[in-house]
């Protein structure tokens, strides 16, 4: 069985075969560009299988998708201010002053064939950009893909995920209709209300008072060009380390942590891929050619003295929304000057602070759990109880501001007093995510104790048995042997404890105090977990069952009472027991 | 270097709860074993890839058939265009997909292999060397011997960052006072924000809002050119679009100083929020609140612009109002605080 494996596993480096066509051109290539030692290194590459590790290929092609969609936009898009009277197709507009940007938009809708098309699947695609990036990052989260050595990915992620939100801002902001402008005119207010240099980064920022005539050619610079570069070279170094780093795989049998099983690159992978780039494209476009999105022609051109009632950014941008709709209206006034909480907070303080958080998570946890060892099999969920709670009560927070910052839609729709739902919500930012930590992990705890259930009983066969008293039970038969050893092949978590506080000679350890808080961590990490069960423990369960099983075949006919069923001759019977 | 790197494992085999059964057997697909599977399974595939062709056949037809523009081909009440490019493109590319993968999935070698993973990290004789080149390096370039030098290049450097830091000043003038003011001054009239009609308030009804603007938005100059257009209309429009509101002289608590800001029940206010500067719009014409759409800051024109809901701190601004002698709606003079969202100099 190895053998076959050894055979295709690049064993046997490509040789110089007869002159073809496809060598000499090979030869040509290598003799320039030495590629030969690096493709027969790499093109047998193998990547392991899962559905979840798809979820980032969506986010990588939906951004294949959006450059070229843009580069479309581009050859018709005007990023300029400049007012002019809109004299295209669309009967409703004719006749309007408005921006050269709006109007560019409006005739990529109207007169440019599959000029809409683009449009829908460009903007369709950056939803799925941002979404699929976000579902990536949860399930690099939550299946511990994020430990060392990928730390640094997980960075990388997250400020792509930074990236593709800005990408998205500037993005919807470009074609200077009513609902963007609004965006832009609360951007601005934001930018207010910094500390000290507020007013000054709006001035020059959108080159003058707002809404002035720079600010949509210079967010088209940031959007074709600042922003798609960084993404880019992100997005190249991030592959690079999942190339260097080789993928992550779940454990089972032959999988483990000296070794990744899967596919080759060439040609299985890179067909699977390659397909799946095809399907991506295909959905959007037939998203952007059924599902309308963004009609910027039903908003109308920008005017800073009007606002549509349920005015929403697009959704990743909902949740800071969300916080600065229900925080509280503080203000300090003092010598002079004001400071605007109710601005700040949600939208200066909040975002970075989360987007933190983010990046630190697995620094923390490696900290706190004090494991230094590189992992390279991937975590059930329910087998970091703490972990999985931790980003269950961020998604918790996350999801009541998202929430929140539709609650006018919510007020409406569900015919609820918006004030209400404003102060439940300022509550239950706060409570819910504590709630949803506390339930997620004794849940993942008791999903362990199932586990350990299931390896040490077996599992639910199905099988009624009705044993000599008249009970009922189930009978429990033996897991097969591969995947009682998927469900042990995880560690034991080995709770940090600190060396004792002084050395030998007396002197106290400098890092006593740490140490202890880093204990105490430790301890709630880790320490309601259970642990898999020892083979001793497997063994003498095993046993148990065995005789159990004898025990009750030996009863099997003997049922008291069962002789008297009709179809046995019962002269001289009697019961064994009187009753 | 296996041993030095520290790698998780699961428990050695001896005691491991249970043992590692090792790879499984390469179970046959169907294709694999099957002529008749196989042949049909390359045919599936070769027909995915000659619907896409035929479905870039029909984008390229409907892009030429379906007509935008003024006279778009309409049916069922929405354009065909889109939605015909749309599913053609669509179709096309996700067949070469569904065929490729397909195509993976039942004809390419479905062997499972298996790669052995190798430290990321160096080994620590190519540390050592790397740190030895390092500090021969700056032994050789004498960074560390020559401080005046090193600490002269860093300062110049620092300095140099200057450059472009001043050189991205002309992004914007400096905000001077224009926060502070607006275009209102004395005896400008307010007018409706449609046409530049002046508003007489024995005209309004009591609960009725008016969109508001001054008159010099509408004004024109001797040679028939606006007196005010384009981004400056824009930024001017931006601080100065009011509300008129008329409600029962007898609701109206107005404050110290403001008791003759209003005619005849008639008040204005600016339509900026205090928040972040949307324009408010939505009139509660019953309880006298105006709500912002965008974060629902809510505001008490009976009572001076008051907050009574939501994240806005301060008390929409309101404008001082009087008669001309037509009988229009005039203001008396600017905002007498700066209109709009919170910065930091406002006091």
């Amino acid at each position: 069985m190895t053998d076959t494996i050894a055979k295709s596993n690049g064993k046997q480096p490509a040789k110089a075969g007869k002159p073809s066509k496809a060598g000499a051109a090979a030869t040509w290539a290598d003799d320039r560009l030495g590629m030969a030692g690096m493709a027969k290194k790499n093109l047998r590459k193998v990547f392991p299988d899962h559905w979840s590790f798809m979820l980032g290929e969506i986010a990588l092609w939906s951004f294949v998708v959006l450059l070229l969609t843009g580069v479309f936009l581009t050859l018709w898009f005007r990023p300029s201010m400049v007012e002019v009277v809109y004299d295209g197709s669309y009967d409703q507009l004719r006749g309007i002053p408005m921006s050269e940007a709006y109007k560019s938009s409006l005739d990529i809708s109207f007169d440019v064939r599959a000029g809409l098309l683009m449009r829908q699947i460009h903007h369709w695609a950056a939803m799925v950009f941002v979404g699929s990036m976000m579902i990536h990052l949860l399930r690099v989260y939550f299946t511990g893909a994020f430990r060392k050595p990928r730390e640094l990915n997980w960075v990388i992620g997250c400020v792509l995920l930074l990236l593709g939100t800005l990408e998205g801002f500037t993005g919807y902001s470009l074609p200077d209709d009513l609902l963007s402008g609004t965006g832009l005119r609360a951007a601005d207010g934001f930018m207010k209300a910094s500390p000290v240099v507020g007013s000054y980064m709006s001035f020059f920022l959108f080159g003058g008072e707002f809404p002035g005539s720079s600010i949509i050619p210079r967010l088209y610079t940031a959007h074709v060009l600042l922003i798609p570069g960084l993404l880019l070279a992100l997005i190249a170094a991030h592959m690079l380390l999942l190339v260097y780093h080789k993928h992550t795989q779940w454990p089972g049998p032959g999988r483990t942590e000296h070794n990744v099983v899967g596919f080759p690159m060439l040609p299985v992978y890179m067909a699977k891929a390659g397909g799946f780039f095809f399907v991506v494209f295909g959905v959007l476009t037939l998203m952007g050619g059924f599902l309308s999105i963004n009609p910027v022609w039903r908003f109308g051109p920008y005017n800073p003295a009007e606002v549509t009632a349920g005015s929403q950014p697009d959704w990743y941008m909902g949740w800071p929304d969300g916080a600065l709709r229900i925080m509280p209206n503080w203000e300090t006034h003092l010598w002079g000057i004001t400071v605007s909480w109710n601005v700040m907070v949600p939208i200066l303080i909040l975002p970075p602070l989360m987007l933190m958080i983010l990046i630190s998570l697995p620094f923390v946890e490696a900290w706190i759990t004090g494991d230094k060892r590189e992992h390279h099999l991937l975590e059930r969920p329910r087998n970091a109880p703490t972990r999985t709670a931790v980003m269950v009560a961020l998604m918790t927070f996350y999801g009541l501001l998202w929430a929140a910052g539709g609650n006018d839609i919510i007020a409406t729709h569900l015919r609820l007093s918006i004030n209400q739902i404003t102060y439940f919500m300022r509550g239950a930012v706060f409570i819910g995510p504590v709630i949803a930590f506390l339930i997620t992990r004794r849940w993942c705890i008791s999903l362990q104790r199932h586990d350990n259930e299931t390896l040490l009983h077996g599992y639910e066969s199905g099988v009624i048995m009705r044993d000599a008293q008249g009970g009922y039970s189930e009978r429990h038969l033996p897991l097969p042997v591969a995947r009682a050893y998927t469900l042990t092949a995880r560690d034991r978590d080995q709770i940090f404890v600190p060396e004792s506080e002084a050395d030998a000679n007396g002197v106290a350890s400098p890092t006593a105090r740490k140490d202890k808080v880093r204990a105490a961590l430790a301890k709630y990490w880790y320490g309601s977990n259970i642990q898999k069960p020892t083979r001793a423990q497997l063994e003498a369960a095993h046993h148990h069952a065995e005789i159990e099983h004898d025990h009750e075949r030996a009863l099997e006919n003997s049922a008291d009472g069962h002789q008297f069923d009709g179809r046995h001759d019962v002269s001289g019977e009697e019961l064994t027991t009187k009753h | 270097m296996i041993e030095k790197h520290e790698l998780s494992t699961v428990e050695t085999a001896e005691t491991e709860p249970v043992a590692d059964p090792g790879l499984p057997e390469h179970e046959p697909r169907p294709t694999d074993v099957d002529e008749a599977a196989e042949r049909r399974a390359e045919r599936q595939v070769a027909t995915f890839f000659g619907l896409s062709a035929l479905c870039t056949l029909l984008f390229i037809v409907s892009y030429l058939v379906f007509k935008v523009g003024d006279e778009p081909t309409v049916k069922l009440g929405f354009g065909l265009s889109t939605p015909a490019l749309g599913a053609t493109l669509g179709l096309a590319l996700l067949l070469i997909g569904v065929g490729t993968i397909q195509w993976a999935r039942k004809l390419m070698g479905d062997h499972e292999i298996m790669e052995f993973r190798h430290p990321g990290a160096s080994s620590q004789e190519d540390r050592d060397d790397t740190v030895a080149i390092l500090a021969l390096g700056a032994e050789e370039s004498g960074i560390a011997r020559r401080p005046l030098i090193r600490n002269s290049l860093l300062g110049a450097v620092g300095v140099l960052l200057l450059a472009p830091v001043m050189a991205l000043r002309d992004l914007g003038p400096l905000p001077g006072d224009k926060l502070f003011h607006t275009i209102w001054k004395k005896g400008m009239r307010v007018v409706q924000d449609v046409d530049g009609t002046p508003i007489k308030p024995a005209d309004m009804e009591v609960g009725q809002l008016i969109n508001g603007e001054p008159a010099i938005f509408f004004e024109h100059d001797a040679d028939g050119e606006p007196k005010i257009e384009g981004v400056e209309l824009n930024q001017e429009k931006a601080k100065a679009a009011v509300i008129i509101v008329k409600m029962q002289p007898g609701d109206i608590k107005a404050a110290k100083g403001r008791e003759n800001w209003g005619v005849n029940g008639v008040l204005c206010y600016s339509k900026i929020c205090t928040h972040v500067g949307c324009p408010i719009s939505l009139w509660e014409q019953q309880t006298h609140h105006l709500l912002c759409p965008c974060h629902q800051s809510t505001f008490d024109l009976a009572d001076n612009g008051r907050v009574v809901f939501g994240p806005a701190a301060r008390p929409v601004p309101q404008l001082p109002l009087a008669v001309d002698d037509e009988g229009y709606l005039i203001a008396t003079s600017d905002f007498t605080e700066p209109v709009g969202p919170s910065f930091w100099e406002r006091g």
